[in-house]
């Protein structure tokens, strides 16, 4: 038996199939991954996220920590509530884990990490924290649901207290507010509008059956794959891990260059590959014919080399298989995976495939 | 999960078998199977005319979740595909033993170390799920 979360008895009578995920009993879906999949592309569906790691960073030498461990810059976040995407780098460049920071103020701050990568992170964190003045704090275990969908901030509106709502609907793209004991951040893992709440554990049972009440259909982690896959969305242990660096997973968006004195962990490894213009690419692959595109399958491409698929499968929305792949460099828009000793079609593309419930890519 | 239709011969892969009248045997995967596969998306069939040989490859059915080989569980050859489920593999979610058949085959020998239902029923149960 894994870990459960403070949701795990609601998903079980819900009859959830379920699966182990880095340690966690986890529902993987609750009848159809596909109708789970589309409910969120369609009107709302949400996600117990309870699992993840919650780690609150304080102190007079917060800021200064943060902007030597991450590779994005949290000085840029200049309004209370902003989140940011980011990595946190191995010396060598290779990507320790890539995370959510919360900025409340220049002493204050949150994390949020993956579940599989806890106890590394937490370890990885400490020991850079060695010279600052901060204090490294993981937040008790609360529960943690991902409101995801066309409807979803509507929807789950209703259920939070009424002084909360007016002020919950108002949040811009990646803003978050502590409203009491509730914690709500305008951000996700599906390519959708939504909301991310931290509740009390002791609440988290009675808030997902309120949503449940408000039409907010529960969603697996099967759906939570395909949806981020299609939204074009790295996971990490899979897309990107510490033998990669972020320049090779498509993540070159997150690094914070400028300004030049500052020095993250990672940046002379960085500074050196990105000056090399033989590292790979990293694309989305559209298959052409039928069948389903997997990890690790190879990937050839005609007169350069070979790559291969980081994350594969069937894009409910395209109603094709999609992959995300880390190829060789050069210019080109067409390959061929091999799948049991056949080569197939794959066009190249520039990823996401999907973003608010319309397809990005023609198929 | 549904009854277990009593007229099937089950296997340990998780296919059913019926006995035509017209000496062929339709075969495809059970409840269970479909069940753990998850939704389908794709589904590889034989050739009409093909040889297959028992257990070896016949079918490959491919869920969101993964790709799963189906062996054939007789020798013979392939009379009839079900084309249908190209455009719907969904249906062997839905009606495992019905829409959502997977291939006939005409038998050069008897099909051996299938299960009756009630077999079938307790081999399912003992295992771990």
């Amino acid at each position: 038996m894994g870990k459960r979360t403070p949701l795990y008895d609601a998903h079980a009578v819900a009859g959830a199939r379920i699966v182990d995920f880095g340690g966690w009993d986890m529902p993987l879906h609750y009848g159809s991954q596909l109708e789970e999949h589309h409910a969120v592309r369609q009107h709302a569906g949400m996600f117990d996220v309870s699992h993840m790691t919650v780690v609150d960073v304080d102190g007079e030498g917060a800021t200064d920590f943060l902007r030597r461990l991450l590779a994005n810059d949290v000085a840029r976040l200049t309004v209370v509530g902003k989140a940011m995407y980011s990595c946190m780098l191995r010396p060598d460049g290779g990507v320790v884990d890539d995370l959510i920071v919360y900025f409340f103020d220049r002493t204050h701050y949150r994390v949020v990490v993956n579940a599989a990568t806890r106890d590394k992170d937490l370890a990885w964190i400490n020991k850079q924290s060695g010279n600052f003045e901060v204090t490294v704090t993981e937040r008790p275990k609360t529960a943690m649901i991902a409101v995801q969908g066309p409807q979803a901030r509507q929807l789950a509106a209703t259920v939070i207290p009424q002084q909360w709502r007016a002020a919950a609907l108002a949040l811009k793209p990646f803003m978050a507010l502590e409203a009491d004991d509730l914690f709500i951040a305008r951000t996700g893992y599906t390519g959708e509008d939504g909301w991310e709440l931290i509740v009390p554990a002791d609440q988290g049972a009675s808030y997902w059956q309120q949503f449940v009440n408000a039409g907010i259909r529960p969603c697996g982690l099967g759906a939570r794959d395909t949806l981020r896959l299609e939204a074009g969305m790295n996971l990490y242990g899979t897309d990107m891990d510490e033998t990669t660096s972020p320049l090779e997973s498509g993540l070159g968006w997150t690094i914070a260059w400028e300004p030049d004195e500052r020095d993250f962990v990672g940046r002379c490894a960085l500074t050196e590959m990105r000056a090399n213009n033989e590292r790979r690419r990293f694309c989305g692959l559209l298959l052409e014919g039928r069948g389903v595109l997997r990890n690790h399958l190879r990937v050839v491409v005609d007169g350069v080399g070979e790559g291969e698929i980081t994350s594969g499968g069937f894009s409910p929305t395209l109603e094709r298989s999609i992959a995300l792949a880390r190829l060789p460099a050069g210019d080109y828009d067409r390959a061929q995976v091999e799948m049991r000793g056949k080569l197939f079609d794959v066009r190249v593309v520039k990823p996401p495939f999907v973003r608010n419930g319309v397809a990005t890519i023609e198929v | 999960m549904q009854e277990l239709p009593g007229d099937l011969i089950y296997t340990s892969e998780h296919e059913w078998l019926r006995q035509e009248e017209d000496g062929t045997v339709t075969i495809g995967i059970t409840d269970h199977a479909q069940e753990a596969l998850g939704d389908l998306v794709y589904v590889e069939l034989p050739e009409v005319g093909q040889e297959v040989v028992s257990g070896g490859d016949m079918a490959v059915v491919e869920s969101v979740k993964a790709a799963s080989d189906v062996y054939s569980p007789v020798s013979g050859e392939v009379t009839g595909v079900n084309e249908a489920l190209a455009d719907s593999p969904e249906s062997i979610n839905s009606d495992p033993y019905g829409d959502g058949w997977i291939v006939r085959i005409r038998p050069s020998e008897e099909a051996a170390g299938t299960m009756t239902p009630n077999d079938y029923q307790e081999f399912v149960d003992g295992l771990d799920d």
